[in-house]
């Protein structure tokens, strides 16, 4: 099996969850060649040996520092072909998933997103697990075709280190003007911060705040757990916090080690975005929130006494 | 203009997900089927777009009979015609070859979807339609402005977003806040009842996905109460208990 893994960077460093799609096709075994698109620092690129690249290829075009859905897809198409790949892997994101579409549509393979746990070749034919119904169940699914995309969600394999840095290959495109089709004029993007559907550990704030001028407390808990900023629907819908903070049903999924939610009441539509948590701490002061049923750690109290008291005692034990 | 909006009907978000026949069929005793939200979004849309400018919404559901009830509501809201295919949609493939054919049999300008359905959560229906229609797609579009032939859009990156330019026709997965979901009214129900709606055999597709069968995850353990007096063995239990710190 020759696999192709697509990594996607931000501010030129590998995403941890590309790592991770890369960890993983080397646990399936086989050749698994990675290939990222515009720039990206190549010490970076190179460190992907470690995690079991055999090859590591990169289309540094400018014209790819966009992340274009369409030309995206046409180039690891191209890749594919280039290194007779038949299963291209890759991490579910906001440009992943659709890029993946096209692709799988492209050469006719089976997809599945949302892949959690490695594929079982064992019993009938290649199987994966994937996360369905907004994290509240599971489906294994068989795919059948010799051509396979897989999009795994975060924490499907754990990072470790197998091998060691390689040298990078350039890879050259034959793009057409059809695949820009679509131009992206601007961008508004948080420098600096850790992405949320990243992030090992995400404090998140409720309605309970009382409003976005309380939230220096909330970042300030996340800047000393190192930890994203997440929010309930309402809070975005109020403009209190950037929509792309919003977790739930209808927002951002996440699968952090730690989840910290701090003055929401659990809605079943919320609980649906952060189920995929590995420990999940409640701060409310209502003992009859819902959330309590589905955290491992609690505490009923005042959040604007809490989180002071909190942040600090998280200092003092470093 | 002619929008086509594909919307999947799926069990109301606040649904216990449970399953039948030795966890391979959903169990749909006592869940409620509504339009998947993130579809109510792209419809809502639409619907603004038509009240706007002037443009004709069919609303497509790839579904057996009992999603007509689904896809009435989505007339209610103000669509103006409905096309079903008649077929279980099994998975993203098969209902996307089958939205591809009646959107080129329909000529659309415009189709839009939700970034993804509530129960297969795959993402992918839009990007798949729009390569077998040679259509870009995008998504999800938080955003989305129809100037003449163009269209501007905002599509959600992590951690921002960016603003994109593309000509029509096109695919588009919708999220919030590209406008509120919309409450069909009383006139609305009514007019509703009457509204064409075709129903259509599927193609035949070869299907690259087989279903083998179900899982719910284990069940949580109870929770751990800490007094607010005491924070300190909050980071402890975390750093030595669970280990996340
Ligand atoms: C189709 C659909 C999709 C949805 N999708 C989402 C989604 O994706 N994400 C989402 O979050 N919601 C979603 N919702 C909304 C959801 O149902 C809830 O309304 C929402 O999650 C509630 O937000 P909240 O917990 O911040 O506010 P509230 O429910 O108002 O809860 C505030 C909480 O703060 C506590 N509190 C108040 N003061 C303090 C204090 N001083 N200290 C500590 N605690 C305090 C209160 O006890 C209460 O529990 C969706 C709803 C629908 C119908
Ligand atoms: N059975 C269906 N009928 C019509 N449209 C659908 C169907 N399933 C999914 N869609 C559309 O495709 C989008 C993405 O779905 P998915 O790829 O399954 O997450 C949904 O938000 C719907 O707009």
């Amino acid at each position: 099996m020759n696999i192709l893994v697509f990594v996607e960077s931000a501010e030129g460093k590998i995403k941890k969850t590309s790592i991770e799609a890369v960890v993983y096709a080397h646990a399936m075994g086989g050749a698994v060649t990675a290939i990222a698109l515009g720039s990206v620092e190549s010490s970076e690129l190179e460190a992907l040996g470690k995690y079991g690249a055999k090859k590591v290829l990169h289309a540094s075009d400018s014209k790819l520092d966009q992340g274009i859905i369409q030309a995206y897809a046409s180039v690891l198409v191209s890749a594919m072909k280039d290194e007779q790949a038949d299963t291209l892997i890759l991490a579910n994101s906001s440009l992943g998933t659709p890029v993946a579409a096209r692709v799988a549509a492209k050469i006719g393979a089976s997809l599945a997103s949302n892949v959690v746990e490695l594929p079982n070749t064992t019993s009938s034919g290649f199987v994966v697990k994937r996360s369905i119904y907004t994290g509240k169940a599971f489906a294994h699914v068989e795919l059948k075709n010799a051509k396979k995309v897989l999009g795994l969600k975060k924490n499907a394999a754990k990072i470790k280190e197998v091998g060691a840095a390689i040298s990078v290959t350039p890879y050259s495109t034959s793009l057409v003007d059809a695949d820009f089709a679509t131009k992206i004029t601007s961008s508004e993007k948080a420098t600096g911060e850790v992405l949320l559907p990243e992030a090992n550990i995400v404090v998140s704030g409720g309605r309970g705040m009382k409003g976005p001028e309380n939230w220096g407390m909330l970042e300030e808990l996340a800047k000393t757990l190192h930890a994203a900023t997440g929010c309930s629907k309402p809070v975005s819908d109020m403009n209190w916090r950037p929509h792309h903070e919003h977790v739930g049903q209808t927002g951002v999924k996440v699968a952090p080690q730690l989840y910290i939610a701090v003055g929401i009441s659990g809605a079943i539509q919320h609980l649906a975005g952060v189920n995929s948590s590995k420990y999940i701490v409640v701060i409310n002061k209502d003992p009859e929130a819902p959330f309590f049923k589905a955290a491992d750690y609690g505490i009923v109290g005042d959040a604007f006494e809490i989180i002071p008291k909190l942040t600090e005692a998280i200092k003092a034990s470093k | 203009m002619k929008i086509l909006v594909c919307i999947s009907h799926v069990p109301d978000t606040t649904s216990k997900i449970n399953f039948t026949d030795n966890n391979t069929k959903f169990d749909s005793n006592g869940v409620q089927f509504i339009i998947g939200p993130y579809d109510d979004y792209a419809l809502a849309r639409a619907i603004e777009i038509k009240e706007a400018s002037g443009a004709t919404v069919t609303v497509l559901n790839v579904g057996p009979a009992d999603t007509e009830p689904t896809i009435r509501k989505a007339l209610a809201i103000g669509a103006d015609d409905a096309i079903r295919v008649n077929a279980e949609p099994t998975d993203s493939f098969f209902v996307a070859s089958q939205i591809a054919e009646q959107a080129k049999a329909g000529g659309y300008d415009l189709i839009l979807m939700g970034r993804e359905s509530i129960d297969y959560n795959s993402g992918v229906v839009h990007g798949i339609v729009g390569e077998m229609l040679g259509m870009p797609s995008i998504s999800p579009v938080m955003k989305l402005e129809i100037e003449g032939n163009t269209a501007k859009l905002a599509r959600e990156i992590e951690g921002g977003k960016e603003f994109l330019e593309v000509n029509l026709p096109f695919v588009a997965g919708c999220q919030e806040p590209i406008a509120e979901w919309k409450i069909p009214n009383m006139r609305g129900i009514m007019s509703a009842r009457t509204k064409p709606l075709k129903v259509v055999e599927p193609s035949a597709v070869d299907s690259g996905v087989k279903l083998q069968k179900f899982e719910l995850p284990a069940p949580k353990g109870s929770v751990k109460m800490i007094s607010p007096d005491n924070v300190g063995e909050l980071v402890t239990l975390l750093k030595n208990e669970a280990k996340v710190l």
